[in-house]
This record gives structure tokens, sequence and C-alpha cells, in this order.
């Protein structure tokens, strides 16, 4: 049978989907459930100074109102963990950190009327001035332990006086904005006791195991009495990975009252308590001989974080290998503001340090006379350069060629601002995509029916990614059947251990942990038919007996083999079944594992009104091998929408005297919408990489929205010749 | 949301007697703006008259040579209607900029004239200092974010604008608002309608306690085909206005400017129009340095607040865009 | 001519009608506060329409009333009362078969985590009747010539504008409602 993998296979939970019939965390319904709904804090920095919950708590169909005054105590840690899990606020204490802390949770039975009393819930506060600023004054920002669990500070060779003696140098401060995940399912939880020391979670999480693993932690159990349940999640871009306040009040209140409490964020809810990417501002000195061959590349940060816990957005990662220079510094700084904690947004650190670093190089490549691609590919890193390891693959001067080409590059105008068409200023800009390839130890099942059909299990997450319908073609291959004999199932902490679906590590992890188990399930098929006298491929040598479409049969011999089916009936098993745990080897060690990708925009630009809109882009990536077609197009698309919206569009406001999120809502907060979004081209080179993983793939969710922002920008500097170094690039900024 | 009584009228007598004096009833229509600031605690009524059903929903042309806009007609349907389309473009297109089609079929005429401001000091009840809807509790805004708010016709007690596109377009048809109430029938002019802050940001329309729009009245006019709506926001689309223009020009044979029509919004508490910006442009040619100075015109005593000074160029060049396409249309 | 949102009056008091949910009858809620969306979920049990933001910012909750698409979060239930609503539970035929929306998103991959889908195929579906009465848009050019719409790609894009994709799955999202339309056009009304 041909390889299912790589081909476009339809989602198979499409069907679901596009039905209806998909079931989220809140869509679940439990007997005897009650409705919660959460109450935060107006203010910002202070003390609850008292809660009249009299009018909450007398309207009808109020089952409890929770406060630090009377909630249950969590017995764990609930601040910064052993294993680096945020601090979080579920209503131990009157101390208020930032606006929208939870400070009270309402219990009733219907939500009508836990929103109602949610809103009658009155706080009186003491407030304090909370502090906001992002600036670089001295003695005010600090190092924080790690970046991205690497070290905050790197350097190599003497980078100053690299720079001091560069015949070109390049320095400028560039600034990202707030930017809120905002997943269109708002996070919700469904917590019920099954018994007094047994819990039962249906969450919102990319996490089941981490949530499991917290909670767990938390309330004292042991992980294995705490079931965690999400077979559909609406995004989560990194926003459901780490385990949030809430999660731990709808325990404390299922808790409370005895029953089964579902408690949904409301949209308000989702700009801060549940993370977000903090604003960044990063200083990038280039220093470069006259033919553009790098001789430094420096890289500072400095990014906000809350008064109570410690998060750094690791913007110098990508100058840490991306190029070759003979020196290189890096740090991170990190500045307390009277905010939520930020944390993990689609590709942290890659996406905000390529705005960087790519507008950096277009800047460099502008005061060179050199073309912007030329530059890449002058100073392309044939090993990288943090480590000294050889690459485990790397494609990146094929994506530079093949994106160029596809964009129509050549035909680029050399001068800035002076490219004029139908009214608009027209310019074009590119950067290099990067994103490390992540894997985590993971475990599957595999079984095989007496009818023939194939049932893989781990405990993964599907946010989107297309990892119900990866694992199916990858299980398929291994047992040479067709996908339509596969079924997959996910989302559930009863079945085999898999990691976070974070870091775009999921087919790397889960799939290479079904991969091994199906092929442990083919092994076991031919020992079961070697080794039974009534088989005809009793006696055969093992590497002679193969397993293909249904059947096992002698390779050497036609006609010599049986159904799969007659063997477990023969045999009276209603089904074979192994396990399998598959864990990264020594490759990581060896090898500098990276996905990487060219970006091309065309922006279009109404220079008297200021309106900048993207018109085209092209995006060329090397992922490795693309395990759906279907989907790793989805992904980087997706990516690549995302970095639109970097560019042009997002930003979480937050009002400087009183610390609260003006833009709590998505009137206020834009997201892309369709009609921001042009044509966006987007292709792979496709060569396998032989060494991250059995399955050869790099991993795609977060590749996309690397450097997109800066091939949007570069190309409203060649638009407009205005070189525009703050997102969002709105209409004020250009007019 | 709080508890509220819940009641259908039949027609519009009865809307009238159901509003009694008007002080925590509402009138329900699209629901797109009151369901929005109810569920916000920012409207509480004690009850809701529903007036969706009246029949006050046809489009039609009178023999006068008005068109009638029936208070419940629906955004969309008043946008994709051949005699709006082509007599009156610049409503067609402010009502298609606004919202998304969802709320373009709920959101009625009437309940689109009535929609209230965007300033999120205002929408969001946490913040305790907002004289619109606390009278005397002071204005949060005007040390805030100010990027969406006005600079025009602002006060020390208010600095919001108005959202609606709609109104913007009909007040440069010198549209009237026929409404009926306990004290019976009468009009307001368009630019009577709406309400500056000044020292009572709350009262933001000049209707009385109880009164229904039952209509809204475009004159026949000779140049409103030659009308144009512009509107610059910050995402393609599903956006309020940064700055919007609504122009309406009446050329002779010669490309000189007999009649002109310019209103603002996006800037100030209402549709901004200067009847001194209008009367300079006429007896000009029809370029763009009269559109210029029409537009300086019209920006006069613009003041910026500290996010929002932009907005200023910004209306200038709105100005000139909308009439530079109003003038080559029809 | 009686309005269709009242039953027969019973001894005085008009009792409100039932709304007809994808075909079939529900009474209404008591509550005047349960918005449609609200009504859907949690009393009817159709999950299938979604929460996203809960103020008609978002479009996740877009359903079908009397053949045009709404909010159904800002929807109160009990103004619905005689009316046809359609949710993504009944857009497909009784036997099962998909809707041309359903069929062409399904084909085009129009959705990756599937939250925002219900309300994408809602809105689709009725952008194509929009279509078909020649409604315009805000991208049409010449708003003032009354001709049959052309479908551009820019077209679909500013008609589906008001149903947010975090995932981002614009793309295929056109290119599905491009197809549904070709398909429409094809075979006549496909319902």
């Amino acid at each position: 049978m041909p390889d299912v993998v790589g081909t476009p296979l339809e989602r198979v939970d499409g069907q679901a989907k596009v039905t209806g019939a998909a079931t989220y965390t809140a869509d679940h319904r439990l007997p005897h459930l009650a409705h919660a709904v959460l109450v935060t804090s107006a203010i910002a920095q202070g003390r609850i100074e008292s809660i009249d919950a009299v009018a909450a708590a007398s309207v009808p169909g109020v089952l409890a109102v929770l406060t630090h005054e009377n909630a249950p105590r969590a017995r764990g840690r609930l601040g910064r963990d052993a294993e680096d899990n945020h601090a979080i606020q579920a209503l131990q204490d009157a101390e208020i950190r930032y606006a929208g802390q939870p400070v009270a949770v309402v219990v009733a039975e219907t939500l009508e009327q836990a929103r109602e009393a949610a809103r009658r819930v009155v706080l009186m506060y003491k407030e304090t001035a909370p502090q906001l600023g992002l600036d670089p004054v001295r003695g005010r920002s600090f190092r924080p332990r790690h970046v991205a669990y690497e070290k905050p500070d790197t350097a190599r060779g003497a980078a100053k006086t690299a720079l001091e003696r560069s015949p070109v140098r390049l320095e400028a401060v560039y600034t990202t904005s707030r930017l809120t995940q905002n997943p269109m399912e708002p996070h919700a939880t469904i917590a019920s006791w099954d018994g007094p020391r047994e819990l039962t979670l249906h969450d919102a999480t990319q996490g089941l195991f981490d949530c499991r693993a917290r909670v767990a932690k938390i309330f004292g159990l042991r992980p294995g009495d705490v079931r965690v349940v999400s077979p559909y999640l609406g995004g989560g871009f990194g926003s459901k990975g780490p385990v949030w306040s809430h999660v731990i009040i709808a325990v404390l209140a299922a808790k409370h009252v005895g029953r089964p409490v579902k408690l949904a964020l409301e949209r308000p809810q989702m700009f801060g308590p549940v993370g977000w990417r903090g604003r960044t501002r990063q200083t990038v000195a280039l220093g470069a001989e006259r033919d553009g061959t790098l001789t430094t590349v420096q890289h500072h940060t400095l990014a906000e974080t809350s008064t109570f816990d410690s998060f750094m957005e690791p913007c110098g990662l990508p100058a840490r290998m991306l190029y070759s220079s003979g020196t290189s510094v890096t740090t991170h700084r990190l500045v307390r503001a009277s905010i939520a904690t930020p944390s993990y947004a689609r590709a942290p650190g890659w996406a905000t340090g390529t705005f960087a670093l790519e507008c950096a190089m277009d800047e460099l490549a502008w005061a060179l006379g050199m073309d912007p691609v030329e530059l890449r590919l002058r100073n392309h890193a044939d090993e990288d350069p943090a480590s000294g390891r050889p690459w485990s693959s790397k494609h990146l001067r094929e994506c530079y060629r093949i994106g160029a080409a596809r964009f129509g590059w050549h035909q680029r105008p050399p001068q800035p601002g002076v490219w004029r068409e139908g009214g608009r200023r027209i310019g074009w800009g590119m950067a290099t995509s990067v994103y490390p390839t992540h894997r985590s130890e993971a475990s599957a099942l595999a079984r095989l029916h007496d009818d023939g059909t194939l049932l893989v299990e781990t405990g993964s997450q599907d946010l989107g990614t297309g990892t119900y319908t990866i694992l199916t073609q990858i299980a398929a291959d291994a047992l040479g059947t067709s996908p339509g004999r596969v079924s997959v199932r996910l989302g559930d902490t009863r079945l085999p251990e898999s990691p976070l679906s974070g870091g775009s590590q999921t087919a790397a992890s889960a799939g290479s942990a079904v991969h091994e188990a199906v092929c442990a399930l083919r092994a076991q098929l031919v020992r079961l038919a070697v080794g039974d006298a009534a088989s005809p491929l009793h006696g055969a040598p093992a590497d002679a007996v193969c397993v293909e479409d249904g059947r096992i049969f002698d390779s050497r011999v036609f006609g010599k083999g049986e159904s799969l089916e007659s063997l477990l009936v023969r045999q009276g098993r209603a089904h074979v079944e192994t396990r399998a745990t598959a864990a990264p080897g020594p490759e990581a060690k060896r090898y500098a594992m990276y996905a990487f990708g060219a970006q091309f925009a065309e922006v279009r630009v109404d220079h008297e009104l200021g309106i900048v809109r993207v018109s085209r882009m092209v995006g060329v990536f090397d992922v490795g091998r693309a395990l759906n077609a279907r989907t790793a197009r989805s992904q980087l698309l997706g990516g690549m929408v995302w970095g639109i919206g970097m560019a042009l569009i997002e930003d979480t406001v937050i009002d400087g005297r009183l610390g609260r999120v003006v833009t709590a809502n998505l009137a206020d907060y834009h997201v892309p919408v369709d009609a921001d979004v042009p044509d966006l081209d987007v292709s792979w080179i496709g060569a396998p990489d032989e060494h991250v993983n059995a399955v050869g793939a790099k991993g795609v969710g977060e590749l996309g929205i690397t450097g997109t922002a800066a091939a949007i920008a570069n190309a409203v500097f060649h638009a407009t010749g205005r070189r525009v170094r703050d997102l969002p690039i709105t209409l004020d900024k250009v007019l | 949301m709080k508890p509220f009584a819940y009641r259908r009228v039949d027609d519009v007598p009865a809307a009238v007697r159901a509003a009694g004096d008007g002080a925590r009833v509402r009138f329900l229509a699209g629901g797109t703006n009151l369901i929005d600031l109810m569920k916000q605690g920012v409207e509480e009524p004690e009850q809701l008259v529903d007036v969706s059903r009246l029949p006050l929903t046809a489009i039609e042309e009178t023999a006068r040579g008005e068109v009638t806009l029936g208070a419940l007609a629906r955004n969309s349907d008043v946008a994709a209607h051949r005699v709006i389309r082509m007599r009156y473009p610049a409503l067609a297109e402010a009502l298609l900029s606004g919202a998304s089609p969802q709320l373009r079929n709920m959101a009625t005429v009437g309940g689109n004239l009535l929609q209230r401001t965007r300033c999120p000091y205002f929408t969001d009840p946490a913040f305790a200092e907002c004289n619109k809807r606390r009278p005397g509790s002071g204005c949060a805004a005007r040390q805030g974010y100010t990027r969406m708010h006005a600079i025009l016709g602002a006060s020390d007690a208010c600095i919001a604008t108005h959202p609606s596109d709609m109104a913007v377009a009909l007040a440069v048809l010198d549209a009237m608002i026929d409404v009926t109430g306990p004290d019976g029938d009468r009009s307001l002019a368009i630019g009577d309608f709406h309400r500056l802050p000044g020292a009572t940001p709350h009262v933001e329309t000049n209707l009385r306690p109880g009164e229904l729009i039952v209509a809204v009245r475009l004159p026949a006019s000779p140049f409103a085909r030659r009308s144009h709506y512009v509107k610059v926001r910050d995402r393609a689309s599903y956006a309020f206005a940064l700055v919007s223009v609504a122009a309406a020009v009446g050329l002779d044979g010669g490309g000189m400017i007999r009649a002109a029509r310019l209103a603002l919004g996006g800037v100030a508490h209402k549709p901004w129009r200067v009847p001194a910006a209008e009367e300079a442009l006429i007896g000009r040619r029809a370029d763009s340095r009269a559109y210029a100075d029409a537009a300086d015109l019209l920006l006069q005593g613009a003041r910026p607040l500290r996010d929002n000074a932009f907005k200023i160029e910004l209306a200038r060049r709105t100005v000139v865009r909308a009439l530079t396409v109003a003038a080559t249309r029809g | 001519m009686p309005d269709p949102a009242f039953t027969e009056p019973i001894g005085g008091e008009r009792a409100l009608a039932p709304a007809w949910i994808n075909g079939v009858p529900h009474p209404l809620p008591d509550d005047p506060r349960v918005t449609l969306l609200d009504f859907l979920r949690e009393q009817l049990g159709l999950t299938g329409t979604k929460v996203g933001c809960d103020h008609g910012q978002c479009g996740a909750c877009t359903v079908i009333v009397n053949g045009r698409r709404v909010n159904a979060c800002l929807t109160l239930a009990v103004t619905v009362a005689g009316d046809q609503v359609t949710t993504v539970e009944g857009l497909a035929r009784p036997d099962g078969r998909l809707h041309a929306v359903q069929a062409a998103f399904l084909e085009h991959d129009a959705f990756q985590c599937g939250y925002c889908t219900p309300g994408q195929l809602c809105s689709a579906a009725a952008l194509l009747d929009e279509l078909a009465l020649g409604e315009p848009s805000a991208v049409t050019p010449a708003v003032e010539r009354v001709a049959d719409i052309v479908l551009t790609d820019d077209e679909i894009r500013e008609r589906m504008s008001g149903n947010l994709c975090r995932c981002g799955a614009y793309t295929n999202i056109v290119a599905a409602v491009r197809a549904a339309a070709r398909a429409q056009n094809a075979h006549g009304r496909v319902r």
C-alpha cells in the first residue's frame, strides 16, 4: 500500500467539527452540574478590604459565594513551584497583584443566576499605585534565572571590540506589544469530585498530564486519582499550557458545594489571568564588513513580568544561532509591573526575537546597499553557532531561493518609497523564519481488534493542530492498513502519557510513540503467526513475514498467508495490544535541530491615510517531512495570520494610571479578521530530517509566525521609506 | 443581567403607553447595543418593551420624493435597498461599513441612532469615574487611553465619541427623525437629535422620556447621489471608526461646487458638521485645494488628547478623500 | 394578520409561541434574560453553537433566524417566538447529507480547532442567500449600481469578517465559500 503519511488526508475529526458534534469542555453536561462564574479584581495593586456577598448570595439559585475569607485552603504551593509552574491566585489571600485577578467565585444552579450574582458581589479595595512602565531604568531590571531553560546571557568572542571595529554598524531599538492569545474557546473547567480523594476534570488544556500533576499536588492527591479529559480543544496558542487560577478555583468550588461545577471564563477574563505575551524592548546591534559578512550579532531584551512571578520572553534565542558571525552577545532582563504574569504565546521569544533581528538585518542590508536575501545567504550558518553542532537538517538556502522565485523577488525596485500603483505605495520585504525542534517522551497503546480495526491511544491533545489525523496516518502506515480502519483516541489521562502540546512537539513526541507502539504490535503479530502451528506462517523466519492491508503473509511465497482477523479469531483473541514509550535519543545532543523558512511580504500602503494592508505573502519552509499536507499547510497559514496580527493590529492596552486592561474584549482588542488576510502562498521543501525522530518531522505549529512581522515591517519600509520599529504598525505610525 | 419584565407590543400607541415615564423602561428593537450594555451592567432596565414587531419596517418613497425609513428597518435592508443605493449611496456605504453582517441583520435604524459610546471607561463599570454612567463621578478617560476619543466638541465632563456610521451619513443628508410620545408626534432634524456632552453627558439625545422613534425621513436631494462615506479604522473590517467622513457635493456643468455637505464621525459626541465649512466650498472649483480648505474649517477648534493627536491630520486627509470620490460619483 | 409570535389567548394573557429550532418546536424559557445562545446550549442541549465572547464581537454564536444570520448571544430567546431558527446541527439534511458549505469546509480544510466553525458555517450558508438576493457589501464597487454581485475573494473576505478565526483558517474558509457558491450556482438552491 502506498504511504498515507505525507498525503493530504482529510481530518478524521472533520465530520464532528462541521456538524457541531465535537464536544469542547463547556459543552459537556453532567448530572447535578452547577455553574460557576468568576469575579475578578477591578484594581491592579493593593488589598481587598472587604467583600460583601450578601446580595449575591440572596440571588435565587445561588449555592455558594467563595472568597479568600471562606474558600477551602489549597494544600500545595500556588506560587511558582519546583516544576516551574506559574504562580496563581486561587482565593487564598486578600492581596491584589493585577487587574483581573480572581477574587471570588459564585456557584449557582444556572449560568444566568451565577452571572447575575457575580455582578452583585461588592468589593472594597485599598488601592496602591500600580507600576506599569517598560523603561530600561537603571537598577529596576533584573536577570531571570533562565530563558526557556537556557542561560539568560551568552557571549561569544570579543563582541564589543568587534562592533567598534566594524566598517558598517547598525544599532536600533525595536518594541513589540502585549499580545493576548485569545483562542476562540474561552478557558473552561468542569470539576467533579467522584469521592473524597477522586477527581475528574474536563479542562480546556494543552497539557492533560501537566494539569493532572499540578492539581494532584495542590490538593494532596495521587496523580492516579485525578482524571483530566479534553477530547476537543478550541485553540490554545500557549495560553492553555499552564494550569491557571480558575482550574484550582473550580476544584475548590466543587469541593465546597459537593457537586460538579462548570467554570468558563468570560472573554474579558481572558486578558491577564491566563497569561499573555508580555511587551518587549529589544536592542539589536549588528556589525559587518563592507561585503556584508557579520562580525557581531548583539541582542539585548528587556521584557515585562508581574510583581510576583518571573517569566521571560526569550527574544535573544534566534540571535544566538541564526547567522554566522565572529562574535555575539545576548542578554535578557526583566522589569516588574503590576500586571498578570506573561506566559507562553505562539513561538515565545522566536516570534518576537525574529522581528527585531530580521528588521535589523534588513536595515543593515539597506545600509550596505545589498539585497536582503543576499545578506542572509552571505551569513548563512553551516553549523549551529550557539552549540557548534551540525544541523540535523537545514534547507534554508532552498527556502530563500524558492521563496524568492515564487514571489518574484528579483523584480524588486531597489529604492524605497518610489513604487506607486493605483493610488497605493507598494513595498516588498522578506525575513527568515526559524523555530527549534522539540521532542519529549511519550507513550502510546496500539490495539488490533479481531475485526481487523486498529485503535491507538495516547494522552495527547488536538487543538486544531491535526493530531487525530496525523496519528491515524502514522498508525496506518506502521501497520500497512488503510486510515479508514484506524481510530485514534486522545485527550484523557487514562490513556498512556503524552507531553503537553507546546513547542510544536506533538508530532515528534506522540507520533514517535504511536509509530513504535504499532511497530511493536506488528512484531507481536508476526510472533503469534510464526509460533502458531495452525497458521500458514508457522515456522517462517520473522524477517520474511509481512503485514499489509489486513493480511499477514510470507513475502517469499505468493499466497502463503492469512487475514489478521482469522489469526486472532482462531487464537481466541478478541484483540492484540502493545504499549510503547518513545523518548528522544542522543540525537538531541549530537545535532542542532531547527525548522527554517523564508517569508516574503507585499504591502500596499494608502500613504495619505496611513493604512497598511498586506496584499500577498509567500512562505517557503523547511519542516522536515510534512506528515499531512493539509494540516501542515493550515498550521503554517495560521502562523502567518498571527504574524499579520502581530505586525499591524494587536495590542493589549493597560490604562497607565489604573492598571486595568482597556481592551478586554474582542471589539477593542483586534485580532485579524478575514478581510485583513490576503492570498497566502505556503509550501515546504519536504526533505525528511533523518535525525530528529522516526517520522522525520520538525514541527509546524509555530514556525509560521516567526519572521512574518519583520517581513511585513520591512515591506512597509520599502513602500514608504519609513522604518517603523514599534509594533503594531498602526496607521498613526505611518501617517 | 438583572431581572427585568419583558413585554411585547403590537402597535405604536401601545408602545408609548408601555413606556410610562421612560425612566427604567427601555424599548428593545434589535438589541445589538442594549443587550450588550445590559450584560455589562451599564444598562439596567426594569422593563423591556419589545417593539421589534411593530409595523415600522418599510422603506418607501413618498409623493414628495422623500424616502422614509421605518425605525425598525434592519440596517442590512436599508443598505441593500435600490433607492437608497442609487439616491443616497453614502448612507448605504455607511451602513455596510458598520459592525458585521450578523449585527447589521439585527440592528434597526432607530437603534443605530441610539447606540451609545464605545469608550471603555463607560462600557466597563469597574471604572468608577464616568459622568455618563454616574453623573458627577468624573471622567476616567481623560487621563487614560484616548485613541478612540473626541477631538471636537468635548467637555471636561466627557470626551466620548458617537460610534454610529449611519448617523454621520444621515447628517449630510439632512435627515429628519420622526418620533412619537406621550405628548404626540414631532420631528427633529438629525443635527438636533444628538447632543454634545457639555456638563450633562448622560443626556445624549433630545428625545423626551417615553418617546419612540418611528421613522427617519430623507429629503429629496439633487446632489445626494454624489455622496460618499469613508471609514478609517485599525483593521480592515468589523471595527469602529478612528475617523470617518460623509460627504456630498452638487456640481455644475463646469466643475464648480454648487452645494456641499460634510460630516465627521469618530471625532465627537455626535456627527460633526460645520456650516461654514460647507458654505466655503460653494462657488469653488471642485479640487483638492478647496477640499483642504473646507477640512480646515471643519476641524477648527480641534483639540488633541494624549493618544489621538493623529486624528486631526487623518480627519483632514479623509475629508479630502471623501469629497474627491463624492465629486466623481454619478 | 395575527402575530405568529403568539399562540391563541388562553384565559386572557397571551402565551408566547414556541420557537422552531431546526424544524422542531420548543417552548421558550420563562426568564426573559436567557439569550437564544444559552437557550440552545443550556436548555436544549444543542451545544454546536458556541460561546466565544457573549457580546456580539466574534460571531462564534452565529445562527440563522428566519433566513438571516444573527448573533445568538445578543438575541433574547423570548424574541424568537414563532421564528425559524437553524443551527449548525440543522444544516445537514435529515438523511445526513451535508449542506454545501459543510462539504466545502471539509474538502478545503476550512477549520483547525473547529470552535468557530459552527458560526462560520451558518454565516456562510446565509451568505449564499444574501448573494442570491444581490445584497451588497462594503467592498462591492459602485454600490449605487444595482446589479448581480460578482463574488470575488475580497467579497468573500468582507462578508465573512463577522466570524473571527484565531487559528487563522481564513485562506481555506475563502476557498470553501467560493466552492460552495459555485456548487450552489451549478445546482440551484442547495437544501
